[in-house]
């Protein structure tokens, strides 16, 4: 079981990530070019612009309004993104398979945005029972996808506190980042590829056709 | 401050009640299916997969705002009662699910795009509910007042079914107001070569026929070369934008377009309107396949400062009460014209109070979009929608009102008058037309 989750599952998770990500970019450029009013009003540097405004924290208005949202889900990006790869443990599995290696984070450091991450998914979970205008538009869906991210955080925080058993915690924990892999390109959690693009589009129809600032 | 927050009854609009009794469940489908597959790609499907669920969009609603923050008035929740339901059950919703639908799309939102300046994602909500706005007007469904416009454009290219023997009357009968005044002043009628084609509402023929008379004085002060067309094209407003009924849409600006490119003039000067802009700039060419105008349109506020800053007029005193300003949607948020709004408003004004939020984050009127267009029937929930500018004005504590735009000109003065705010609306030319230096060679007996 070991051998199939660190091995070939990884290969599929892998592979379905990176194809089904190319495959909803090729189905968004067809799209695009049948809606016609996208590509010709496209602007890379009033895009760009917009995306740097809402890319840097308290850049924006509602950014700045609602801090506490801006300053969890900074956070929560961040660590999520980054501590796959800088992880030792994630490095020393990836060097063993193919030979490079990359700097890495103390076990310390790692704990803490382990931690962060999951204080973080706590925060969403809670704003979306909490909040009337939040939980008006929550679906199960909602709660699943919330769980899907967390949970690789959540059974690598088990496995590496060693809570229950190691050998099947770690083997949870490799199958919880497999789906996660494999849900972000067919589920809402493509809002990791799609808002540069819908940013983009803000950007150049708000700064490049009508000269007004959308943040 | 507000509106006790009653639970509106059901809303009697024969335009809703009557397409519900003849519409059925198979007819709807097919128009849904119809209106997103062949109208809709990359927006509507990479909008419904970016978002969320966030709620980020709530606090940018004056809607949600004034309705003590019901998340059935939150631009996400108003998609989430229209489009997702309608996408959940494959088309299959029954005509009162319908009429809910132009309930929460026509009256409910003014596509005022405040929301995709809070969404993270910038995600155009304000779209998504156009789409619902599409499908309704394909299915008949329409409020009855704003349907009755867009039959008075499909018929007579104007919004207020005026002949055209009324809108030459209407020109002559201001040229002769003016000149009483104004020596020079003419409305020169079909100028071929002229610089400048004058467009205004079919309102203003209709119901403010001195704004005409002003704007005719203005020229002559200014020494401008204008025309003003005899024929259809005049009329530059467009509720077939709002309802959803492209192709009479596309047929007005058309018209307008047309009618300016026929008199050969450098460019179109228009009214204080805001979605008559929208339609003339944006909203129309595309539909038409344009990249933009053919002619240039150049909104009211951006003629005026290029007047006052150019020193074709000049200004003899400054307005003394104490005024703020009414940041029309369409053209802060939809041209980036509050900067020179702001300026023409400091050259004329002696005591200016800013409205908090302002500029592009400046709340819109409630009525624009199509809204106050839909009539008495819709107006308590208008008011009551917009709860959040009656305090902004208040707060303000200014007693003139400048609303560069007539949506929110009516729109502001209901708000006023609902919540007894005690001010009182003017445009931009009203102002204009007090602080004026009209040369003495021109000044009539």
């Amino acid at each position: 079981m070991y051998n199939f989750v660190s091995g070939p599952l990884v290969w599929i998770a892998f592979v379905v990530f990176v194809g089904g990500i190319l495959y909803q970019i090729v189905r968004l450029v067809r799209l695009a070019k049948r809606d016609k009013v996208v590509l010709p009003y496209m602007s890379l540097k009033y895009g760009l612009i917009s995306l740097v405004h809402w890319i840097v924290p308290f850049a924006s208005k509602n950014m700045r309004e609602r801090y506490e949202v801006t300053i969890v889900t900074f956070a929560f990006h961040l660590c999520l993104v980054l501590l796959p790869i800088f992880l030792l443990a994630h490095v020393v599995m990836f060097s063993f398979a193919w030979g490079a290696k990359w700097a890495t984070v103390s076990e310390s450091t790692a704990l803490l945005l382990t931690i962060v991450v999951i204080l973080a998914a706590v925060f969403f979970l809670a704003r979306r029972l909490m909040m009337p205008e939040v939980r008006f538009v929550t679906f199960a869906s909602d709660y699943l996808l919330l769980a899907i991210a967390a949970a690789p955080f959540v059974t690598g925080f088990m496995a590496n506190r060693q809570w229950f058993d190691y050998d099947t915690m770690v083997i949870i924990h490799m199958i919880s980042g497999a789906v996660m892999l494999m849900a972000i390109p067919f589920t809402r959690l493509s809002h990791m590829l799609f808002f540069p693009f819908t940013r983009a589009y803000m950007g150049s129809e708000f700064g490049a056709v009508r000269h007004a600032k959308d943040w | 401050m507000g509106l006790p927050a009653t639970v509106l009854s059901s809303v009697s609009d024969p335009g809703l009640d009557e397409a519900a009794k003849s519409l059925t469940t198979d007819r709807i489908q097919e128009v849904v299916n119809r209106v997103i597959t062949k109208e809709t790609a990359a927006r509507f499907r990479t909008y419904l997969n970016t978002c969320v669920h966030c709620g980020l969009c709530s606090d940018a609603c004056h809607w949600f705002l004034s309705n003590d923050r019901d998340p059935r008035f939150s631009p996400v929740g108003k998609v989430k009662q229209t489009v997702w339901e309608i996408l959940r059950k494959k088309g299959r919703v029954d005509p009162y699910f319908l009429k809910e639908c132009s309930r929460i799309a026509h009256t409910e939102c003014n596509g005022c795009r405040r929301c995709s300046m809070y969404c993270p994602f910038g995600i155009d909500i304000a779209y998504m509910l156009f789409v619902i706005r599409r499908i309704c007007s394909l299915c008949g469904m329409v409020p009855q007042f704003l349907q009755d416009t867009v039959n008075s454009h499909a018929v007579t290219f104007n919004q207020m079914w005026v002949k055209q023997d009324e809108w030459i009357d209407t020109l002559q009968w201001q040229e002769e107001d003016a000149r009483s005044e104004i020596t020079t002043a003419r409305i020169p009628i079909d100028k071929e070569g002229a610089e400048i084609f004058y467009s205004v509402i079919a309102p203003e023929p209709k119901i403010l026929a001195q704004l005409i008379g002003n704007i005719a004085q203005i020229m002559a002060i200014a020494k401008m070369d204008w025309t003003m067309p005899s024929f259809d094209g005049w009329d530059n407003s467009n509720m077939a934008m709002f309802s959803g009924d492209f192709e009479i849409m596309g047929r007005v600006e058309r018209a307008h377009h047309e009618a300016a490119l026929k008199l050969k003039v450098k460019r179109i000067v228009m009214g204080e309107c805001g979605h008559a802009f929208r339609g003339a700039v944006y909203d129309g060419p595309r539909w038409l396949g344009w990249q933009g105008p053919p002619v240039p349109v150049i909104h009211a506020v951006d003629f005026y400062h290029e007047l006052i800053f150019s020193g074709k007029i000049k200004i003899a005193r400054k307005f003394e009460e104490t005024v703020t300003v009414q940041e029309p949607c369409n053209i802060v948020r939809g041209r980036g014209l509050g900067q020179k709004l702001r300026e023409i408003i400091a050259a004329t004004c002696a005591d200016f109070r800013p409205p908090e939020p302002g500029f592009e984050h400046n709340f819109c009127c409630g009525a624009g979009g199509g809204v106050i267009n839909c009539g008495p029937p819709w107006k308590l929930s208008r008011v009551k929608g917009n709860s959040v500018k009656a305090e902004q004005l208040a707060r303000t504590k200014a007693h003139i009102v400048i609303t560069p735009c007539h949506n929110c000109h009516s729109g502001i003065e209901d708000i006023i008058s609902t919540y007894k705010l005690g001010q009182h609306v003017k445009f931009f030319s009203e102002i204009l037309m007090q602080v004026i230096e009209i040369p003495d060679e021109l000044k009539a007996e």
